[in-house]
């Protein structure tokens, strides 16, 4: 039988505030286990919560950048359940009143359409510690440093029908958290989460089939695996005339496949209600007009200034903005090297390729900007030959030294005397007679046989434009 | 012993013109402490600290050093206020271990007056009892009577001042916890407005309803008290921003002449004491001879009260106490099948009985399908409360009634009784569920022997007209100290 999928997403995102949301710990990735706590984030008996202000801030640019209208009064309820990570037995968290509500983003399906992910909220809520298993000792520890992080919740309606989709609009939303800067966005440190909700109904029926909600989701990667996955289990479930239960289900990224977490009838009830510690709050006006104005310029306008004022196509444009990263990284290197669309040309052709080598959701470029900035402008210069940057630019990534140096200290620098590569060529032609006879009776191959000899000798050195050039005017001779 | 009778008022007195050192007082509260230890009034007795501090107090003033009037002074807080150094059990198995690394604020004011603390007070587990008898380390007695309880929650905090073992004493007040014990041992007790006393590092039972008060022995070091330990805290969210008031310059004006004084007749009606309701018609009595006005009011949702503040305070406490998980606090066990099992065991031993029940009901009200017909319309009725009270006050000044429908009741008589054992506090806890002030201060002596109390109700940041009133009376109608 045939299925429409139907597939929403929650996506957490942990903002990237100075200080934790309800005290002033600091709000840093690592650290010593509990160096970052305090009796607000260990829930010590007494201990109270004020809201950071900069957290519910970024949680309105969030909600301005993808349309939400923004709630003038929000409250932050408990959401009550015991785990040895949740230092109060309760998240503060929101329920009935969010700060933002409803929204969408739009993403380009498969076929090249435009499609519309409508969201239904966004909320503000804390993160809960990390559990970290020590089989030396046989026990498991808890460090509270991520507690008490301020984290949005966004949650789609569910309206992708598609791995493709669920990746697409996974990667706007990255795109358009990390262009306002309210979060990295780093799925492998855990500052973007997503869990999938995912349903399978007869093609063209209006009734929702029962879904299954996939947890430990760690790269698009494997969100997209996941609901492949899950789009099989459930048609064959449903082919089988089987029933799909209500359930969670956790992914294993190594095995390829989901287990089921547990069943609706031991889903938890969170008893939620209004934290009685945190009065409903008032967002006046005038805050969110304030947000509005500190708003970066988001990708579209990033675009426009790519194309108008450096000259990139359209298409390079949309490439290099697909990652506010990779913008910053190009904005840095074109601030040293100023000639925009030689850069975009390298690092699309060959930076790119190297980045997804690495099999990573998120952007790692491990060569300094200003070093990158510097190989590429010796070789526009004609400093170096291509064949020696491609080298020098394998050899920094996986090894970063100073490129500058490396050429000085190995000679790297490119031959551009016609006279010395004049002699080169002499010798060539009377080693290869051969190779003479066929140039001459046409064959255009023997040509490069001569460059790539030549080449071999000067172990890449020589100018390949001038070379070639001179090869083609001492064989017509 | 004499001077431990004394007010604080009086004492500071003392202390400021030499005639008395603070290193004495402290030595003769601990004696007090030590003679009146079978009152199992205090769980822990800072020796040590009391006396080092009354030493640089006594230092301080040598050099001529301007102090607060309490500096010197020995003082009591009850146990679920943190203070570093000590225990913090709230009377509970759980925290039979537990040291707070932090002060609560409270404590920090304390300190920062100079004040010197002796003790921490016994009281009913995570303050939950009328009676002083959840608590895990004992029944607490009443000084007056100890086969008497002292009332509860805060009982060991009234039965110290009760017993002359200090001079004040802090309690905590969710739905009575102040007032009602200081009914029951013939001392004065405040119930502030919700927020005007900071909570933090105060152990949570009902976070919406939970205020921190004085005890003393009179009216006037009530103010003196209040002086010291309200104020906002950047710490606190709902801390309200009210601008100090000096309480004890300002409130007290010799006279109670046009004061328009409530009276509402739902008060008098769940009344079957003859006892208390005499003690409180001569109260009346006395303020219409004194000048002031008596009115007519309606409260009629008053009688719902108590079944609201059981939804509200013990959905709050569930929530509150679950961090109680054996874990972090209370003796784990060792054997386990798996966490859940390891949750339930801890949190059955740990626990009393009165502490799982309101666990247990809180947990019902807030669980999806009956959260709408308890939790949200006890707030409901709730605001039908705050809103008659508020009518109430625009007609009065303050409302008058008595603090509790009976005197002081013998240990074990209401144990087994819970629902009995709530109504004690049907007077005093709709003040906490509309968020207003109260004081309770005695008013006369029921044939038992044992103090009976008038409890005057405040509209919000009033405590300047309750102090007013509660000190007239005491000077000019009735003082348990002079009885």
């Amino acid at each position: 039988m045939e299925y429409d999928v139907v597939i929403g997403l929650e996506v957490h995102s942990e903002l990237k505030t100075k200080s934790k949301v309800f005290c002033g710990c600091k709000n840093e990735f690592g650290g010593e286990p509990n160096s970052h706590c305090c009796p607000v984030c260990i829930g010590l008996p007494g201990a109270l919560p004020i809201p950071n202000k900069e957290a519910v801030k970024m949680t309105i640019k969030a909600g301005l950048a993808v349309g939400s209208e923004i709630n003038d009064i929000a409250i932050f309820e408990r959401k009550n359940y015991f785990y040895p990570d949740l230092a109060k037995a309760y998240q503060i968290s929101q329920a009935v009143r969010p700060i933002c509500v409803g929204g969408g983003v739009e993403i380009e399906t498969e076929q090249g359409q435009k499609k519309f992910i409508r969201l239904n909220r966004i909320h503000l809520e804390e993160d809960a510690g990390k559990l970290i298993h020590n089989s030396k000792i046989g026990a498991t520890m808890v460090d509270y440093n991520r507690g008490g992080v301020p984290l949005i919740e966004i949650v789609s309606e569910p309206d992708m029908s598609s791995a493709e989709e669920a990746v697409a609009y996974l990667s706007k939303l990255r795109n358009i958290l990390q262009y306002i800067e309210v979060s990295d966005c780093k799925m492998e440190q855990g500052s973007l989460r997503c869990d999938v909700n995912i349903s399978l109904k007869p093609k063209g029926s209006n009734e929702l089939g029962v879904r299954a909600e996939m947890k430990n989701l760690n790269s698009f990667r494997s969100v997209s695996r996941a609901i492949e996955y899950e789009i099989k289990r459930q048609s064959r479930l449903l082919d089988e005339g089987e029933e799909v239960v209500q359930e969670t289900r956790r992914w294993d990224d190594a095995r390829n496949r989901s287990f089921s977490m547990r069943r609706k009838e031991d889903a938890q009830d969170y008893r939620y209600f209004p934290d009685p510690d945190l009065l409903p709050f008032k967002i006046e006006r005038s805050l969110v007009d304030e947000v509005k104005k500190s708003m970066p310029k988001l990708r579209e306008e990033k675009i426009q200034i790519y194309v108008n004022e450096m000259g990139l196509s359209e298409y390079d444009a949309q490439v290099l903005t697909n990652d506010l990263n990779l913008v910053k990284y190009f904005d840095k290197v074109i601030s040293y090297f100023n000639k925009p669309k030689f850069v975009c040309n390298f690092i699309l052709s060959t930076l790119l390729k190297k980045v997804k080598e690495n099999e990573s959701t998120d952007l790692i470029i491990p060569i300094d900007a200003e070093n990158f900035a510097n190989l590429l402008s010796m070789y526009e210069s004609g400093e170096i030959s291509q064949a020696i940057c491609r080298e020098l630019f394998d050899e920094i990534w996986e090894n970063e030294q100073d490129c500058k140096k490396l050429v000085e200290e190995r000679g790297l620098r490119q031959n551009n005397n016609e006279d010395e590569i004049k002699v080169m060529i002499e010798s060539l032609i009377n080693e290869f007679p051969q190779s003479v006879a066929d140039y001459k009776a046409g064959n255009a191959k023997a040509l490069s046989f001569f460059v790539g000899q030549l080449m071999k000798r000067t172990q890449g050195k020589a100018n390949a434009q001038i070379a070639s050039k001179l090869i083609k005017e001492m064989l017509n001779d | 012993m004499e001077i431990l009778n004394e007010t604080i008022e009086n004492i500071s007195g003392l202390l400021k013109n030499k005639e008395i050192s603070s290193v004495e007082l402290v030595n003769a509260s601990l004696k007090r402490i030590d003679e009146t230890q079978n009152l199992n009034i205090l769980h822990e007795v800072c020796r040590e600290s009391a006396v080092e501090k009354a030493k640089e107090v006594d230092e301080l003033r040598a050099k001529g050093a301007e102090l607060s009037p309490l500096a010197g002074v020995p003082v009591v807080i009850k146990d679920n206020i943190s203070m570093v150094g000590t225990y913090t059990t709230c009377s509970s198995k759980f925290l039979e271990n537990y040291k707070s690394p932090y002060n609560a604020t409270v404590v920090d004011k304390l300190q920062n007056a100079g004040a010197i603390i002796v003790g921490k007070a016994n009281m009913d587990e995570f303050a939950m009892g009328s009676s002083s008898e959840t608590c895990a380390f004992g029944v607490v007695h009443n000084p007056r009577n100890p086969e008497y309880v002292p009332g509860g929650s805060s009982g060991g905090s009234a039965s110290t001042v009760a017993g002359n073992q200090c001079f004040a004493s802090l309690g905590t007040d969710t739905g009575g916890s102040i007032r009602q014990p200081s009914s029951f041992c013939g001392v004065v007790g405040l119930k502030p407005t919700y927020g005007l006393v900071s909570r933090y590092g105060v152990v949570a039972f009902a976070s919406s309803l939970d205020q921190v008060g004085p005890i003393t022995k009179s009216v006037k070091d009530s103010a003196l008290m209040l002086d010291v330990i309200s104020g906002y805290d950047a710490n606190e969210f709902t801390s309200a921003k009210h601008e100090p008031e000096n309480y004890y310059e300002n409130s007290f004006k010799n006279s109670i002449k046009g004061l328009k004084i409530g009276f509402a007749k739902e008060f008098v009606e769940l009344l079957k004491n003859q006892e208390v309701l005499n003690s409180f018609m001569n109260a009346i009595d006395f303020f219409k001879a004194n000048g002031a006005e008596i009115v007519d009011i309606k409260l009629p949702h008053i009688k719902d009260a108590l079944a609201v503040y059981y939804v509200l305070s013990s959905a709050e406490a569930a929530s509150n106490l679950a961090r109680f998980d054996g874990i972090k606090y209370g003796v784990p066990t060792d054997e386990f099948k798996d966490l859940v099992d390891f949750y339930v065991q801890s949190r059955t031993k740990g626990f009393g009985k009165e502490v799982k029940r309101r666990i247990m009901l809180g947990n019902f009200v807030l669980s999806s399908g009956y959260f709408d017909a308890y939790y949200n319309k006890a707030k409901a009725v709730q605001n039908l409360i705050i809103n008659e009270f508020s009518d109430a006050f625009k007609n009065c000044d303050v409302i008058i009634s008595p603090t509790t429908p009976s005197p002081a009741f013998k240990i074990g008589e209401k144990v087994s009784n819970p629902l009995e054992m709530y109504l004690n506090d049907i007077y005093t806890v709709p003040v906490n569920i509309a968020t207003l002030p109260a004081i309770s201060l005695p008013c006369g002596v029921a044939s038992n022997g044992l103090p009976l109390g008038l409890q005057i109700i405040g509209n919000r940041f009033s405590e300047s007209k309750l102090f007013n009133l509660g000190d007239y009376f005491e000077k000019n109608c009735f003082n348990l100290r002079e009885v």
